[in-house]
């Protein structure tokens, strides 16, 4: 029995040595928070399933509020969040609400991480201001909510996301706010995601599943092969391909700059096409062996022509591996896109994350960094809830 | 269900059966069939080469000088002869020639190219290391430990979480933030992709360590009185190695694909040394009038990460018992 005490203190021991470095690398408060943190957001898969509701609700409520202070006062934003607060409570399924209360404070745990990171990074926002005394400086920081400790600035932008549900001023770019700089932007890189994702979807089925139905065939190695360069090659290199090619060469669509959605297509291409390829694997995969499966050869057997053997019955099982790949596939083409957007000039989210992050904008960053996490995260949350439905056997709740 | 090589009594497939062959050794006989993974495999030794020989021959006996600057002779085509009236004489490259022409300040790009080879392979392997190591230890606690309490919570569990909520953070998205924050330099992009990498061999080797635990061979060591470490390394590790084996070549590939995509974006190497997304990201303005100082680092880039592909396909080939039917 001793065996099992010393190995308690060798997890102890590393649990308190893990805790010791990261109060040496952030500072001990810091380190505290960020342990307490994990602990809660890894302390809500043993609640049980009326605390979930209760939890889940509530920070829904949060969440909504926040968001609903974007245009509202504090009174219907209140009354609205409430109201579906309530109606979440009563009518999601647990699986839902535990998502819920697992993702919420994961959000708020990244804006924590990405504020102790900046705040460790050499620079701040105004160190290349001409700032003559201390005390302009100190002015300035209190204008803007920027203290000088990284706990500080965490709860200051809380307080401010919270109440106010707004991401702050933004600090390098005079007199406009984080919200105003991205709105712009924010449908450009979401017509561009989404034109990307239907791309990489679209093409990916087609190849994979002609590929799948006759494996060995020409259409087959074809397909493989055509997945394999487009997983090899560096988003840059076919995005400059493109660009010479059609817009060069050919003239049939603009080089780069904005202009309109127009210029979305070569971009949202380039974005596409690793997608495309790594989705061509699954399906042909998938496609494999859901044509191996008794229930086709049934559906053969009673003379229902392939076609329909094909879309009706085989198609679903070929879209499993998929649907399971596009959260992945939907983080990826989002952030892939900052390159993209570089390479092609395009004004989206992708620069203002660059220019915020080498400027040391704090709002700015954060405001991206939580827009994109949000954003995956309702995202993996649909894709659950597609997987559910295509695949009864897989049982959301644990 | 465990693909553990070495547990598979030889299948009387893929030729006649060999009493005395090892399952490594019968992995080798697969891979050796698999055309383009030895294609693969070559491109790597032959790409070994030349980052040795970069490391040599650009730092230690400046054959090629990567840093000579020569403004008269900016932007050469490839294969162009140097000319020597108007370049010094201590300047001008091997051979007199410009093998892959010359950049924006007419620095050679074959010399940039040799010296990046070594950075941009280093990176990958060294990342692919940290990730390696940091997976196994946390797949192989979670798998082997995983029934251990602590408190009111078991070791699985908790790693588990911890996997899971760094899965759900956007990789590349991490990485740029963390890079973008602190001061650029190789050491801390190879270790930023490493930790941010290690999700998917932690669940691989946790997956094989479960089954491996509940296996004969396993619970014989244990019966034995064998320590713990003993098990652990000499006996479940070397059976769980074959899939993060084929996890970590791919990775590699990828760890190469990051680091041009960050030096792309401006946040990677820094300039006075050269890796192939740097040259790449400074060819990126001159793409119409030098197209070679952008697509010579792409193609070599495309060539690299396609060998390391091709070869992680065939080692998954190779070393999975399932297929050997086949």
């Amino acid at each position: 029995m001793s065996g099992r005490w010393a190995r308690g203190a060798w997890a102890v021991g590393a649990g308190l040595a893990l805790l010791a470095g990261l109060a040496w690398l952030v500072g001990p408060s810091s380190a505290l928070l960020l342990a307490a943190g994990l602990a809660a957001i890894g302390g809500v898969s043993w609640l049980p399933g009326r605390a979930v509701r209760v939890v889940g609700a509530a920070l829904l409520a949060g969440t909504l509020f926040a968001c609903g202070r974007g245009g509202l006062d504090a009174g219907p934003a209140a009354a609205l969040a409430l109201g579906v607060a309530a109606l979440a409570a009563r009518l999601l399924p647990v699986a839902a609400l535990r998502r819920l209360a697992f993702a919420i404070p994961s959000l708020v745990l990244l804006v924590f991480v990405t504020t102790l990171l900046m705040y460790e990074a050499p620079g701040n926002p105004f160190a290349q201001e001409r700032v003559a005394s201390p005390q302009v400086e100190e002015a300035l920081r209190a204008q803007y909510g920027v203290p000088r400790s990284g706990t500080a600035f965490f709860a200051v932008y809380m307080k401010r996301l919270l109440l106010d549900g707004s991401l702050g001023p933004a600090i390098k770019v005079q007199g406009r706010g984080v919200v105003d700089l991205l709105a712009p932007a924010v449908p450009i890189s979401m017509a561009l995601g989404l034109l990307a994702l239907i791309i990489a979807v679209a093409l990916g089925l087609l190849l994979g599943i002609r590929a799948g139905l006759r494996p060995q065939s020409a259409a087959d190695y074809g397909s493989m092969g055509l997945a394999m360069l487009g997983i090899s090659l560096p988003n840059f290199v076919i995005g400059a391909a493109l660009m010479i090619v059609f817009a060069l060469q050919l003239g049939w669509l603009p080089v780069a700059g904005w202009g309109g959605y127009a210029h979305l297509w070569l971009p949202a291409v380039t974005l596409a096409l690793p997608y495309a390829a790594y989705i061509a694997r699954l399906a042909r995969s998938g496609t494999i062996e859901v044509m191996q499966q008794d229930f086709i050869r049934t559906a053969r057997a009673k003379g229902l022509p392939e076609r329909s053997v094909v879309l009706k019955h085989a198609l679903k099982g070929a879209l499993l591996p998929v649907v399971s790949f596009l959260g992945p596939a939907a983080a990826g083409i989002l952030t892939g896109s900052f390159v993209v957007e570089t390479l092609f000039g395009i004004p989206g989210m992708g620069q203002w994350f660059v220019k915020g992050a080498l400027n040391r904008d704090y709002s700015v960053v954060l405001g991206t960094a939580l827009f994109y996490a949000t954003l995956i995260t309702v995202f993996n949350l649909l894709v659950d809830l597609a997987y559910g439905w295509l695949d009864p056997r897989a049982v959301s709740e644990p | 269900m465990s693909a553990a090589p070495g547990h598979v009594v030889a299948e009387p497939a893929g030729g006649p059966l060999r009493a005395s062959e090892s399952p490594l050794q019968q992995a080798w006989r697969m891979l050796r069939r698999d055309r383009l993974a030895m294609a693969g495999l070559a491109v790597l030794a032959l790409l070994a080469v030349a980052a040795g020989a970069g490391k040599v021959l650009t730092e230690w006996y400046v054959v090629f000088d990567p840093a000579a600057v020569r403004l008269p002779e900016k932007l050469r085509a490839p294969l162009s002869v140097a000319d020597a009236e108007r370049v010094a004489p201590e300047d001008l490259p091997a051979l007199g020639i410009y093998l892959l022409g010359t950049d924006e300040l007419g620095r050679d790009v074959f010399a940039r190219m040799l010296q990046g080879s070594f950075v941009s392979l280093s990176i990958g392997f060294v990342a692919v290391g940290i990730s390696v190591a940091i997976g196994i230890l946390i797949g192989g606690l979670s798998g082997y430990y995983g029934n251990v309490k602590l408190g009111f919570i078991t070791v699985d569990t908790l790693l588990m979480r911890f996997t899971d909520v760094m899965l759900s953070f956007p990789t590349f998205f991490l990485i740029l933030t963390v890079v973008a924050l602190l001061p650029p330099s190789i050491y801390n992009i190879m270790i930023v992709i490493g930790v941010t990498s290690w999700m998917g061999t932690a669940r691989l080797v946790r997956g094989e360590f479960l089954s491996l635990r509940e296996q004969d061979f396993v619970v014989a060591a244990q019966a034995l009185g064998l320590p713990e470490r003993r098990i652990i390394f000499r006996h479940m590790v070397p059976n769980a190695i074959a899939p993060v084996l084929v996890s970590a070549t791919i990775g590699v590939a990828s760890a190469i694909l990051t680091e041009s995509a960050l030096s792309f974006l401006g946040f990677g190497v820094q300039p006075p040394d050269a890796t192939w997304g740097n040259i790449l990201a400074d060819g990126r303005s001159f793409i119409f009038d030098a197209p070679w100082l952008f697509f010579v680092p792409g193609a070599a880039i495309l060539v690299v990460v396609l060998a390391f592909n091709l070869l992680g396909e065939g080692l998954r080939e190779a070393l999975n018992p399932k297929l050997r039917s086949r």
